[in-house]
């Protein structure tokens, strides 16, 4: 229904000439929504002049289960089902919160594995990204390409844990397995492959005129916003803060590669822009690759399950401990009552935070840069309602 | 750089950036396709694949574990405690089934294929097998029963054990009362004979096991305990061991008490 | 052709309903192979293969599609404005459908061999709009409104541009009419009007550039005409849901659909019969006759739908502001140069 609003004293025009503005409901079904968000939208025109975010249609109590949970590591396969899309990264962050809960300190080769499958994960993840990005825009073929290439990631993981997108891998103390016999070979035949496939992408996408018309100068974040809304991962990198939690906050054995963070310079428009963010999303996968090089390269010996503890008994304290998922920061606040199971698991999802930030960046843009917008911010609704 | 260039450099682009795509979708067109014709054509699971679950009834002991460790919930185990008498014979690892198993339910619409249950069973008999194409259309039908007794063999179970609890309450009641007797009767006894109940404890209890060395410091334990298990022989089988401190004359109690300490 | 069935049936009402049903015949088979080469050449593009099931390699599958639509449950939301509801894919087909009287499918068959044929075309394709213009509005859907409006919008700006080359073509064939402008072409390749037309050597190369850019500039502006990628803002699927026509459902979502690629070939064919040499055959006179040339006529007109369908595939799409920029800088200013240079040559 066509329902409109007597005008706000802040966009009446004078005495020339009366407008009203609309009120459109983007949502929660909607094609480029990226699940199930509500956006209430104030337009004038095409203009946008407020956008307020509806969510928790995809509330599922994560943190009430958690409660329930016999023991810390029943929560594993909850806390994969948050931002489904980069399971790894969230089980990463849940593990290290856990184990400095319980002062554990895994087997080198433990840590090896649980980086190269969170790189993995991590292009996996941009690869979604950016592919239903490009569909945002209109560019259909860019994400069948990807999805493609993000088959042969499923497969290798398949081959290791079981499980294509959920996989309970990372264990509190180790892994539920450890490498088959041949997988490293299998995973360095990756690397190769992928190479070729970014450049084809960016030649595809990335650089292409059209794209760029879209998205460059558009959703500028500055960065002090940025940094006021609390936003983390390739938003904030794009608005060209260089703050990467993996180098500036280490854990596991990220310290011991040699890789870039990449950061947004503004190269085809503002900086902070959504090409911006596209393009640190691009360059983190060729960094992931790097990454994933040398850590097959360097990974050691060892017991994966040597450290799992028998019975999970912790003291009664509280930790946070957080993580860079591939949406940014990931971090877990665990509240322990001495018991096995858990008192109180809080999840700071980065999704919940960078969404926040969509009111103050689209107010002025049209409705196909909001689309643009939304894209570009990367939300999972599994992680922004939990 | 100036507009007038902008402008023409904007065009330029457009059409060169256009040109480059088109030509990466046409390469395409000759490339061979990624996807198989599914159902016809099937992909190999890896042999780790998660998929439906599967127990493997004979193998399974009843320990509960796994549906201790699902986080879901979606086990459902109830188990009957078999009969000395009866044999239920080995699991492949060789450790004896001690309980019978009347239900044990899976709600596959629930379970969340995390494999933990897998991991903590003794016997290896719960397994995730690589089945992933079990659709039905009615959502009851999701709910596997493993349990393979028949309702007249469950009742049957349920009964025998029955019956052994009872005899086993029994023959406790029997013990407790012929304890009681014989407690009261030692005390009638001690209350009309005034000889130290040391010299005729041991004396009573002679013919049960001859003393050895190592019996010979246990005696100096209590009397009162002495004569409380020369009195009831039955009564060492029916109370736990730990509760009556070994006497001289009963070697295996001796035994057992040497054992404590250690 | 007119000729052949007057033998049959004389000069009877019969001969000029089988003359005018002819395209209508065509327009169906068309559309339906038009749906399937799209499917086909977007999942080969993509890595893939499209269906596979319904008959051999899918062909069939046009044919299921189209069954599908039309036993569908005709949905009119309560608040619609019915009369407009009904009318509009009706309006639009009809749009475009009129074209098909002025195209030269062959030298022997002409709907209607009119003097003013290019410039009728021209007319009868802006009925499209209104025709969108009221599937937007008698939806009662916002999102339906935006689609339309901007629909609206884009087309009448893509007009300009491109009735600009037609005004090139038309001051170097002297003709309006459709027939003359194949026929003007006749002789092989170096005779198309892209290549500088039958001209004398010196005018002739100066126009070939000259003459790229506008067969360029048509086909651009043919595209947005059509609303397809990269201009298919009314139909975007991603911000829209479906756009003007989001709200029809059977019967009059399949007119859309079979009016979208009707469209598409007629635009298609303008462009052939304009730069490309209509019906005439590459080779000059081998492999020309009337049924030679039909089949040279169809075949390139097919070849634009390809080209079509692979840009469809390839690029993302343009915002509003940027597609009324593309027109109204680029293309027109453009356009307006190749006019007056062309116009100044002619007069050489």
């Amino acid at each position: 229904m066509i329902e409109t609003q007597q005008s706000q004293p802040a966009t009446s025009r004078g005495t020339t000439l009366r407008t009203e503005e609309m009120i459109l409901n983007m949502g929660p079904q909607h094609p480029s929504t990226h699940g199930v968000l509500r956006l209430e939208l104030v337009v004038d025109g095409e203009i946008v002049v407020d956008v307020i975010p509806h969510m928790g249609y995809l509330h599922r109590c994560f943190e009430k289960h958690a409660e329930a949970m016999t023991n810390y590591q029943q929560v594993v396969p909850y806390v994969d089902r948050m931002d489904y899309l980069s399971s790894m990264g969230n089980e990463f962050a849940y593990v290290v919160a856990a184990e400095k809960l319980l002062k554990i300190q895994v087997p080198e080769r433990v840590d090896y594995i649980r980086v190269i499958m969170a790189e993995l994960q991590r292009i996996a993840s941009h690869q979604v990204a950016i592919g239903t990005y490009g569909i945002d825009i209109g560019a259909f073929t860019p994400f069948l390409f990807l999805f493609r290439d993000r088959e042969r990631i499923l497969d290798l993981i398949e081959e290791v844990c079981g499980a294509r997108l959920l996989y309970n891998y990372f264990w509190i103390g180790g892994l539920s397995h450890d490498l088959p016999p041949g997988w490293v070979e299998k995973a360095k035949e990756f690397c190769a492959y992928l190479k070729p496939n970014i450049t084809e992408l960016n030649n595809l996408l990335t650089f292409n005129k059209i794209f760029i018309e879209r998205t460059a100068n558009v959703g500028v974040l500055p960065k002090d916003v940025a940094i006021n809304y609390g936003c983390s991962g390739p938003m904030l990198r794009a608005s060209g803060v260089d703050w990467d939690l993996r180098r500036d906050d280490p854990y596991s054995v990220y310290h011991k590669f040699d890789w870039q963070v990449s950061v947004g310079r503004g190269e085809v428009g503002t900086v902070g822009d959504c090409w911006d963010r596209n393009i640190v999303r691009v360059h983190e996968m060729e960094q992931s690759l790097r990454i994933i090089e040398q850590a097959l390269e360097q990974i050691p010996e060892g017991n994966v399950q040597e450290k799992l503890p028998k019975r999970i008994m912790p003291v009664a304290s509280e930790v946070y401990a957080r993580t860079e998922a591939p949406r940014g920061e990931l971090g877990f606040y665990i509240v322990s009552d001495g018991t096995g199971s858990p008192y109180r698991i809080k999840a700071r999802g980065p999704s919940f935070v960078n969404l926040s930030v969509i009111a103050e960046i689209s107010r002025g843009a049209m409705i196909a840069d909001l689309v643009a917008i939304l894209g570009s911010t990367d939300i999972v609704l599994g992680e922004v309602d939990r | 750089m100036n507009p007038a260039a902008e402008y023409f450099k904007g065009i330029y682009d457009g059409l060169h950036t256009a040109l480059v795509g088109m030509g990466i979708t046409f390469g395409h067109l000759f490339t061979k396709s990624v996807t198989v014709q599914y159902p016809d054509v099937k992909m190999k699971m890896p042999e780790r694949a998660r998929n439906r679950l599967y127990v493997n009834m004979d193998d399974c002991i009843g320990c509960d574990q796994c549906a201790k460790a699902c986080p879901v919930d979606c086990i459902t185990i109830k188990t009957i405690k078999s009969t000395p008498d009866v044999d239920l014979g080995m699991t492949s690892k060789n450790t004896k089934k001690r309980l019978y198993v009347p239900q044990f339910d899976i709600d596959i619409a629930k379970c969340c294929y995390c494999g933990l249950c897998t991991f903590p069973c003794p016997t290896e008999c719960i397994k995730m097998t690589d089945v992933y194409e079990f659709s039905e259309y009615d959502r009851s039908n999701l709910l596997y029963s493993f349990a393979t007794m028949t309702p007249s063999e469950i009742e049957t179970a349920q009964l025998k054990l029955k019956k052994a609890d009872e005899e086993a309450a029994a023959k406790k009641a029997e013990a407790a009362a012929a304890a009681k007797a014989a407690a009261e009767k030692k005390a009638a006894e001690a209350a009309a004979n005034p000889t130290p109940a040391a010299a005729t404890a041991p004396a009573a209890e002679k013919p049960a096991a001859p003393a050895t060395p190592a019996a010979a410091p246990a005696p100096a334990k209590p009397a009162a305990a002495g004569s409380n298990g020369g009195a009831a022989q039955s009564a060492p089988k029916a109370a736990p061991a730990p509760e009556t401190p070994a006497t001289g004359s009963n070697g295996d109690a001796a035994a057992k008490k040497e054992q404590q300490p250690e | 052709m007119n000729q052949l069935l007057q033998s049959f049936f004389g000069d009877t009402l019969l001969t000029h309903i089988v003359m005018s049903a002819l395209p209508l015949l065509f327009v169906l088979v068309c559309a339906l192979v038009t749906i399937y080469v799209e499917m086909k050449m977007a999942a080969h593009m993509q890595d893939r293969v499209a269906y596979m099931r319904t008959g051999w390699h899918g062909t069939l599958q046009p044919f299921a599609d189209i069954l599908k639509l039309l036993q569908k449950e005709d949905i009119i939301p309560a608040a619609a404005d019915k009369l407009l509801f009904m009318l509009a894919p009706y309006i639009v087909f009809i749009g475009t459908y009129a074209a098909f009287a002025a195209l030269p499918f062959s030298s022997a068959y002409v709907g209607s061999s009119v003097d003013l044929g290019l410039f009728y075309i021209i007319a009868v394709s802006a009925l499209v709009v209104i025709g969108i213009l009221m599937a937007g509005w008698a939806s009662n859907n916002k999102w339906s409104l935006f689609g339309a409006i901007r629909s609206a919008s884009q087309i009448i700006s893509y007009e300009i541009p491109a009735a600009l080359a037609v005004l090139a073509v038309v001051m170097i064939t002297g003709s309006l009419n459709m027939d003359a402008i194949s026929k003007f072409q006749q002789g092989g390749v170096q005779n198309w009007l892209v290549f500088g037309g039958p001209l004398p050597i010196v005018q002739k190369l100066l126009l070939i550039p000259i003459m790229l850019t506008l067969a360029v500039i048509y086909y651009v502006c043919s595209m947005a005409e059509v609303n397809r990628t990269p201009f298919d803002i009314p139909e975007a699927e991603s911000e829209l849901v479906q756009g003007y026509n989001t709200e029809f459902t059977g019967m009059k979502f399949a007119l859309f659909y079979l009016a979208e690629y009707a469209n598409l070939f007629v635009v298609s064919a303008i462009a052939v019969v304009l730069f490309f040499g209509g019906w005439s055959s590459p080779f000059g006179s081998f492999m020309s006759g009337p049924v030679w040339d039909a089949f040279w006529f169809i075949t390139k007109g097919m070849i634009f739908v390809c080209v079509n369908i692979w840009l469809r595939w390839t690029l993302p799409r343009l915002r509003v502001d940027q597609l009324m920029y593309v027109s109204w800088k680029v293309l027109v200013p453009f356009a307006l140069v190749c006019v007056v240079l062309v116009g100044a040559i002619m007069v050489m």
